[in-house]
């Protein structure tokens, strides 16, 4: 009895070993490029919330500066364009012919003045020159440039949320049941995966309006095939493990087998799978937003920059090629190398 | 081999009658009334109701579907009254009166072989109303002008780098190598091919900024360079990573140290053992490419001006011209299947492990 007492609780023997996430989190931060790569992201992430918020970028479509207005650094250079468009204002004055004995609409005149006078028009001044040059209408590039990253940036990651989503779900469905639900999952794959994806893309486009929340809508739609794929071949793999079996015993059922106790185990893939697509539809959504199939009018994406900079180019207005080019490239270049370094971190051969 | 064959194809039917289906749902129920689309500014109820009647909206949707399948299998488009001519749409309508049958009977018994049924017109574009399959005919020639030099040059290119390339592993290199390719996807298309139709075509002028011939080897000549060296240029970088990796997961094998223990030098390890081994990964993923050389790249022949089939799809697209868009889907879906199909086979003569399972 005595002895049971003195039992105290003694130390584990074994401390807790560290799961999938701290090591994978452990071999990241030992990855350098991993985390420069982390950083660039988390920075673009914060930018986006930022123009979001109205923090950043909020005067976006403030014209603020002459048309294509040079970049600060090139203040010197001849700009015909800018010169041009101030030209036409003064121009545009007409010689002031007298016609009231004639118009009857003479009596009216007084009114109307009073009226004018009443109206207050501000002429903003405008800057000769921009941080890094300015857009047809005189809009300032760099901000210009982070409210589209924000556009893209959100479409990306919105989309690459839901064709994960998708993908996996119906990858487990898939993978976990098999059978009739497996064939008729794997029907239609087929279907999808047996339309070219630039066709499939484009024969949604056609038929949905413009918009933000229809790009998400037709990216996730179609691009949730890869994933369904790779998530279904690692249930497959998983539903016959000897920790299913042991849950199927103690009476899990089978909601709980896939998502509680399978999808932890195979989260690694999806994460990584997530971060791919990301990549691969910021990229569809600047082609789409280029050819004038993803974000309306009104608004502001990489895509749109670029299909304006194509005419500015002729004109030698090469800055806002630059700007958005350069953007887009910072971030996917430095998301591809997170997604490498997260898939070498998660990979659960290395130990 | 046969019956492997005959399976493959009857596993086709459902997939295509599937993608038959989902055109057809988002074309007639997501995209809204048709008679709409096209009447565009029409407002007369009538008018809209007329079309609707000869676009065939205005029957059942398992009857419209019916039409469909009849416009892939044909081409031709058919509304109900002149489907009435063919007995077996009678049959399969019940409910058609008594006297239409009996008068379909007897033209059917006249001409067995009419085709097309009176009344059915070729599928037309709602745009140009040029024949829709006359359009896709006249498209794909100048689309594989431009893919098929590209898919070559590119995947011999890609395979000569990435030898080079896993022979010095490793290295700085190497390293750098796989660095620039990075940073060379990161940027976007578009990027690439406003560039360089800026300085090749508009500034120093060495090609044309645009253009198409109807002459095939001046086509080749002056018009198709550009876009195909951008084509090349631009999937070099994901190919030569790719493939790098195929080369690489073959060097660490078994038979590649027995190799070098008998003597054997670097080069012929590489080129002999290793390359046999890495070509079966390679030539998949060039199979996995086939199909898309029939859509080819929709954005060179947009800024090349090349009359294409992408060109040709995004064009339909934003004027809305749906057969158009249809016809191609199905059509370059079915395409895809067979290529497949052809790639699989295919794999069988070049490795003899494969079995047909």
């Amino acid at each position: 009895m005595s002895a049971l007492m003195e039992t105290t609780p003694a130390a584990p023997l074994h401390r807790a070993s560290p799961g999938l996430w701290t090591l994978a989190w452990r071999r990241l931060k030992r990855d350098k490029i991993g985390m420069v790569s982390l950083v660039v992201v988390v920075f673009f992430l914060l930018l986006m919330v930022g123009a979001y918020s109205g923090l950043v970028a909020k005067n976006w479509s403030k014209e603020v500066g002459v048309s294509y207005s040079n970049p600060s650094f090139m203040a010197g250079a001849e700009n015909l364009e800018a010169q041009q468009a101030g030209a036409v204002d003064k121009s545009a004055k007409v010689p002031y012919v007298d016609l009231s004995d004639i118009d009857p609409l003479a009596p009216k005149y007084a009114e109307w003045a009073k009226r004018t006078a009443e109206i207050k028009i501000t002429d903003t001044p405008r800057a000769d020159t921009l941080l890094f040059g300015g857009d047809k209408w005189g809009r300032d590039v760099i901000q210009k440039a982070i409210k589209g990253a924000e556009t893209s940036i959100f479409v990306g990651l919105v989309a690459a949320l839901l064709a994960t989503l998708i993908g996996t779900m119906l990858g487990a469905l898939s993978g976990y049941m098999g059978g009739r639900v497996g064939d008729a999952l794997e029907w239609f794959y087929n279907v999808f995966t047996s339309i070219p994806y630039i066709l499939l893309i484009l024969a949604f486009a056609a038929v949905f309006k413009r918009g933000i929340d229809t790009i998400i809508f037709i990216l996730a739609f179609t691009g949730w095939t890869g994933i369904y794929r790779l998530v279904r071949a690692e249930y497959i793999k998983h539903a016959s493990r000897e920790y299913v079996k042991a849950a199927q015993a103690i009476g899990a059922s089978h909601t709980r087998r896939m998502f509680v106790h399978i999808l932890p185990n195979v989260s690694h893939v999806c994460l990584v799978q997530l971060s791919q697509h990301v990549v691969q539809f910021i990229k569809a959504e600047v082609i789409l937003s280029f050819l004038g199939l993803g974000v309306p009018v009104d608004s502001v994406s990489w895509g749109t920059m670029l299909a304006e900079a194509q005419s500015e180019l002729v004109i030698g207005k090469w800055w806002q090629l630059v700007a958005a080019s350069v953007s887009m490239a910072l971030l996917v270049t430095a998301f591809s190398m997170l997604t490498d370094s997260l898939r070498d971190a998660l990979d659960p051969k290395i130990k | 081999m046969g019956a492997y064959i005959l399976r493959r194809i009857a596993q086709m039917v459902p997939t295509l009658a599937g993608v038959m289906l989902l055109i057809f749902v988002l074309f007639n129920a997501v995209g809204g009334d048709p008679a709409l689309v096209l009447a565009g500014k029409i407002t007369n109820k009538e008018q809209i109701e007329n079309i609707r009647k000869q676009l065939g909206v205005d029957q059942p949707w398992h009857v419209q579907m019916g039409y469909f399948a009849f416009e892939v299998a044909t081409g031709f488009n058919c509304t109900w009254r002149s489907f009435n001519d063919k007995p077996d749409a009678v049959k399969a309508d019940t409910k058609a009166d008594a006297k239409a049958q009996a008068a379909a009977k007897t033209d059917a018994k006249a001409a067995p072989n009419a085709a097309p049924p009176s009344g059915c017109q070729a599928v037309r574009s709602w745009a140009t109303n040029e024949e829709v399959p006359k359009i896709l005919a006249t498209r794909i020639g100048p689309t594989l002008t431009i893919m098929i030099p590209v898919l070559v040059l590119e995947t011999i290119f890609a395979v000569l780098l990435a030898i080079g390339v896993a022979y010095v592993r490793g290295t700085l290199t190497d390293r750098m190598i796989m660095m620039i390719c990075t940073v060379a996807m990161s940027i976007s298309f578009l990027v690439y091919i406003i560039v360089a139709q800026y300085y090749f075509g508009f500034k120093w002028g060495v090609f044309p900024v645009q253009g198409w011939s109807d002459n095939f080897w001046k086509n080749v000549v002056t018009y198709a360079p550009l876009p195909i060296m951008l084509a090349i240029f631009v999937g070099l970088a994901p190919a030569l990573r790719l493939y790098r990796s195929f080369f690489l997961d073959e060097i660490n094998n078994d038979y590649v140290r027995t190799a070098r223990a008998k003597g054997l030098s670097e080069n012929v390890v590489l080129l002999k053992h290793v390359m046999r081994n890495a070509m079966l990964p390679i030539i998949t993923n060039v199979g996995i490419a086939l199909p898309g050389i029939f859509v080819g790249s929709f954005l060179l022949e947009v800024f090349f001006s090349i009359p294409g089939l992408g060109r040709e799809v995004l064009v339909a697209v934003n004027r809305s011209d749906f057969p158009v868009i249809k016809a191609a889907t199905v059509y370059l879906a079915m395409f895809t299947m067979i290529i497949n199909l052809t790639v699989d086979i295919t794999y069988k003569a070049i490795d003899p492990r494969v079995s047909f399972k």
